[in-house]
Order: C-alpha cells, then sequence, then structure tokens
C-alpha cells in the first residue's frame, strides 16, 4: 500500500517535473485553456449578478393598485374591506401616500427633488399578492380591479421580473452551451498535448512495455499530466475572473456610489470555485485519456512484429 | 522452464522466420542459439518473451501457454526475463543510473531496496561510479554492459541476450561472455543469441542451431 501510493506521488512529482521542463509551452497550453474556460464562467457570474440584482426586487407577482389622487382615506378603507373580501387576493398590504413618499425621498439620490415639490404627488396604494401567481389570473384581476371607483391605475408588477427570469434563462442555456463547446477546445488540446509526449517519448514507451510495463503503468504519467493541466487552466480561469470582478467592482464601486447604491459584483463562490477546478481537471483527465487510448494503439503484439 | 512445440512463425507477406520448431530448455541451463544472419535466431527470442505470438504450435514459459496468454498477463510475463536487446534500446535522455532504475520503477519496488540494487546491478557489470553519466558518453562496450545490467536489476530467472557481443572487439566480447558464465553459475537460465564462435567457445553452452527458421541438427 505504501509502495503503491509511493509510486503514485512518484508520478506526480514526475509530472510537475516534466510540466516545468517545458515552462513556456506549458504556460500557453494553460493560458489558453483558461481563457477558454474563462468565457463561459464569466458569463455566468454575469447571470449570477443580475439575477441576485433581479431578486432585491420580487419576482413574486404582485399587483398594485393606485387611487385616484382625490380619493379620501374612507375611500381607501371601503376598497381595502372590498380586496379582502374578493376571493383571488391573499394578502392585501395598505401604503399611505405619506408613507411612499418617504420611502421614496430615502431611496436613490431623490431627496432634494422632492422636497422641491409643492405637495405629495402621490396617491395612496394597495399591494396585492393573489392566490395564483398564473400571470392571466393576475391579468384578469387586474382588470377588474382597475373598472372599480377610485381606481386610478393597477400595476402588474412581477411583468419585467418575469420577462428578466425568462431572458436569465435563455442566457444560462447560453452559457451551457458555450461551456460545452469550450470543454471541447480544453479537450482537443490535452489531446494534441499528450499525443506530442507519446512521440517524443515512444522509446521510453516500447522499452518499458518490453520490460513488462503494465497498460496502467504507460498510462498513468500521462493521465495525470493531463488533469494537472486542465486543473492549471482551471485556476487560471478563477484567476482572470477574480482578476475581472475585482477592476470592475473599483470602477462600479464609483457609480455605485453615484446613485447611493452598495451594488458590488460577486466573484464565484467557493462552491461554484471548487466545480470549476473539479471539472477542467476532469476534462484535462479526458483529454489525456483519448490521447492515450488513440495512440498507445495495442502494444502488446501487433507493434512489435 | 522453456518449451517450443512444432512453432511456426509467419510475417504478413508469407515470410517464415520458424518453421516447425521444437525444442526445450531447463532451469539454470545455459543455451546458445546459432545459425547465420536471418535463420530465425531473434524471432526465437521474441517468442521466448512474449513479444510475438507464434503464428502455430506453442511456446510455454513457466507453465504458461504464451500464444494464449491475456494481453494484460503479457507484462507479468515478461518479468521473468531479463532482455538485452540486439540495439540495446537504452533511453539516451536519462541517466545511467535511469536507465537501470526503470524495471524496478515498473514493477514498483520500494526505493530504498530499488537503489540499493542499481548499485549491485551497476558493480557487477563494472559500472559502478558511472551513475551519473549519459549513455551517450559510454564506449560501446560499456553501453553494452549498461543492457545487461538493465537486463539483471531485477533478477530475473532467465536472461535473453541478441547478439550481445555483436559490434565489440574480442576483448570486450570476452568480458561479457564471462559475465553470462557467471549469471549462470548463480542459477540464471541464459539463453544468448549468437553467431560469434568465440562466445561458445568461452561459454560452452547447449547449441540450438537454426538454419532458414528450422533446427538445424
Amino acid at each position: 500500500m505504501s509502495i503503491w501510493l509511493g509510486q503514485h506521488w512518484r508520478i506526480f512529482g514526475d509530472t510537475l517535473a516534466r510540466f516545468v521542463r517545458q515552462p513556456l509551452a506549458s504556460l500557453l497550453n494553460v493560458a489558453v485553456i483558461g481563457i477558454a474556460l474563462a468565457l463561459p464562467t464569466g458569463l455566468y457570474v454575469a447571470l449570477d449578478n443580475l439575477q441576485s440584482f433581479a431578486r432585491q426586487y420580487s419576482a413574486e407577482p404582485q399587483l398594485s393598485v393606485f387611487l385616484a389622487l382625490d380619493a379620501a382615506r374612507s375611500d381607501a378603507q371601503a376598497l381595502e374591506t372590498r380586496l379582502r373580501q374578493h376571493a383571488s387576493v391573499a394578502k392585501v398590504e395598505f401604503v399611505p401616500r405619506e408613507k411612499a413618499f418617504a420611502d421614496l425621498k430615502q431611496g436613490a439620490g431623490m431627496a432634494e427633488v422632492l422636497d422641491s415639490l409643492p405637495q405629495n404627488p402621490l396617491p395612496d396604494a394597495f399591494v396585492l399578492h393573489a392566490k395564483t401567481g398564473a400571470p392571466e389570473a393576475m391579468e384578469r384581476l387586474r382588470d377588474e380591479i382597475a373598472r372599480w371607483p377610485k381606481v386610478a391605475h393597477v400595476q402588474f408588477d412581477a411583468a419585467w421580473a418575469r420577462r428578466l427570469e425568462a431572458a436569465l434563462r435563455l442566457g444560462r442555456a447560453a452559457v451551457l452551451l458555450l461551456a460545452a463547446l469550450l470543454s471541447v477546445a480544453l479537450v482537443a488540446v490535452t489531446f494534441n498535448t499528450i499525443r506530442l509526449q507519446i512521440l517524443t517519448q515512444r522509446d521510453e514507451i516500447e522499452v518499458s512495455q518490453l520490460i513488462g510495463a503494465t497498460r496502467p503503468f504507460i498510462r498513468r504519467p500521462f493521465l495525470y499530466f493531463g488533469a494537472l493541466q486542465g486543473l492549471a487552466g482551471g485556476l487560471a480561469a478563477w484567476v482572470i475572473i477574480a482578476g475581472t470582478v475585482t477592476l470592475l467592482n473599483i470602477h462600479l464601486a464609483e457609480l455605485a456610489r453615484l446613485y447611493a447604491s452598495d451594488f458590488r459584483l460577486r466573484p464565484l463562490d467557493q462552491a461554484d470555485s471548487l466545480s470549476l477546478l473539479a471539472f477542467s481537471g476532469w476534462m484535462g483527465w479526458l483529454g489525456a485519456w483519448l490521447s492515450v487510448s488513440r495512440h498507445l494503439g495495442q502494444p502488446v503484439w501487433d507493434r512489435m512484429s | 522452464m522453456i518449451s517450443f512445440s512444432h512453432v511456426f512463425r509467419r510475417y504478413r507477406g508469407g515470410f517464415e522466420a520458424l518453421k516447425d520448431v521444437s525444442f526445450s530448455i531447463a532451469a539454470g541451463e545455459r543455451v546458445a542459439v546459432t545459425g547465420p544472419s536471418g535463420a530465425g535466431k531473434t524471432t526465437l527470442l521474441r517468442l521466448m518473451a512474449g513479444i510475438e505470438p507464434p503464428s502455430a504450435g506453442s511456446v510455454i514459459v513457466n507453465g504458461q501457454n504464451v500464444g494464449q496468454l491475456r494481453p494484460r498477463a503479457l507484462p507479468f510475463l515478461r518479468r521473468n526475463f531479463g532482455l538485452v536487446f540486439q540495439d540495446h534500446k537504452l533511453l539516451y535522455d536519462r541517466s545511467v543510473f535511469d536507465n537501470v532504475m526503470l524495471p524496478l520503477t515498473i514493477t514498483g519496488f520500494d526505493r530504498k531496496e530499488a537503489v540499493r540494487r542499481v548499485h549491485a546491478a551497476l558493480d557487477k557489470v563494472g559500472l559502478l561510479g558511472r551513475e551519473n553519466s549519459a549513455p551517450i558518453e559510454l564506449s560501446g562496450g560499456e553501453q553494452q554492459r549498461l543492457a545487461i545490467a538493465r537486463a539483471i536489476v531485477h533478477r530475473p530467472a532467465i536472461l535473453l541476450a541478441d547478439e550481445p557481443t555483436g559490434n565489440l572487439d574480442s576483448d570486450y566480447a570476452r568480458d561479457i561472455t564471462d559475465m553470462f558464465a557467471s549469471f549462470n553459475q548463480v542459477g540464471v537460465t541464459v539463453v544468448v543469441a549468437t553467431h560469434d564462435p568465440g562466445v561458445l567457445q568461452r561459454l560452452t553452452p547447449r547449441v540450438i542451431a537454426l538454419a532458414h527458421g528450422k533446427l538445424a541438427a
């Protein structure tokens, strides 16, 4: 067991040494893999951020019911009763016009503008949560309430959030597609690297086979190399993403401050980072495995004769 | 230990390198396979070590039918042998030490013991102190001895050597031949393919003579 472990450890060491012996070629390979992986990963990070941004504004379907400006508080109370009795309304929240105005003032850089207004331009409003979130039901409810007296306007707030969700789904599909395509590139790069290595080590492979090396023994260093190169490429992609996010955040901080927001781009979280590394290592291993299977051929009988 | 029974070896294109060859070699024997170039000496050795399969007949080594072994069992058959190739097949991008180390690395030997054995093998062939040289820095005779060190380092039961004195002058050839004799004295079965009369004289082996792929009486 310890011999077995020692052997693996030594092969790992040899693999690292082989990596270092050709620094330029190894670095270029790692860079190619890194950039190829950074593209879909970067897109993924962008979508992730966009999504969390969207989540801050609830995607839960709700209706905003704005009353006419001349509606009195008693009108509002009558409406509230009526809304609460409605069969398809789950929750009703009353937003008095004063509160809406105060909220708005706290919002992004609006205080000065609002203070200059002669009076509160906002009406009383209700925020409704429906029992079912189906868009058709919501739209029916919206049309119904809009016809009630003293109701000025009913807005289906979730519409844009839903559209965004749909766009994000599209984006995620694009990320997957891009990732699949570029994984093929990763596999191809590894395949070719290993092919060249097998060619340059043909003598060693032949002698080893002649004096009793098993196929797994011959294959192992190449598989290690592929996996290691893939892993290094994944690491490079991670660094590219982390660097980009950090750089963008510096500029974003400036922009966000102007909008009185603390919005920041989030880099890859731990789980995603680990997935990236595991995936890239695995793809490298796969490329090496394909190459070794293809180029070592049948060593035992035929090649020698 | 090794037994050939009605062995044929045919190559693509129809050339028959061996025709109906039968013999057997007991453990501890020293044997010379002789005959002119093209008589099938090399082919005979390759069949013994499971490098080529027989086209017909059976090659039995240590009770195993070589032609019927599964490919994944072949490496383990080959570990019974120490092979000295006609063209040495040294690795010129590795040091002398690493060349001799190779068989032990392949079999997964304990590192410390392996280092000891490499030194012992190099000592036996008179190359101790040259561990860090590159094979290309060695003379022809030294390269041959390096190839022998690699063949014996894992203490094989059978030593197969293909024209081990091929390009050497007679002094070197004598050294090498004596080396094989001394391996045989400690119990190693030695099979040498040669057409060098000096070797036969010094080694006094049992002779398996080949001519045109057949046993010559």
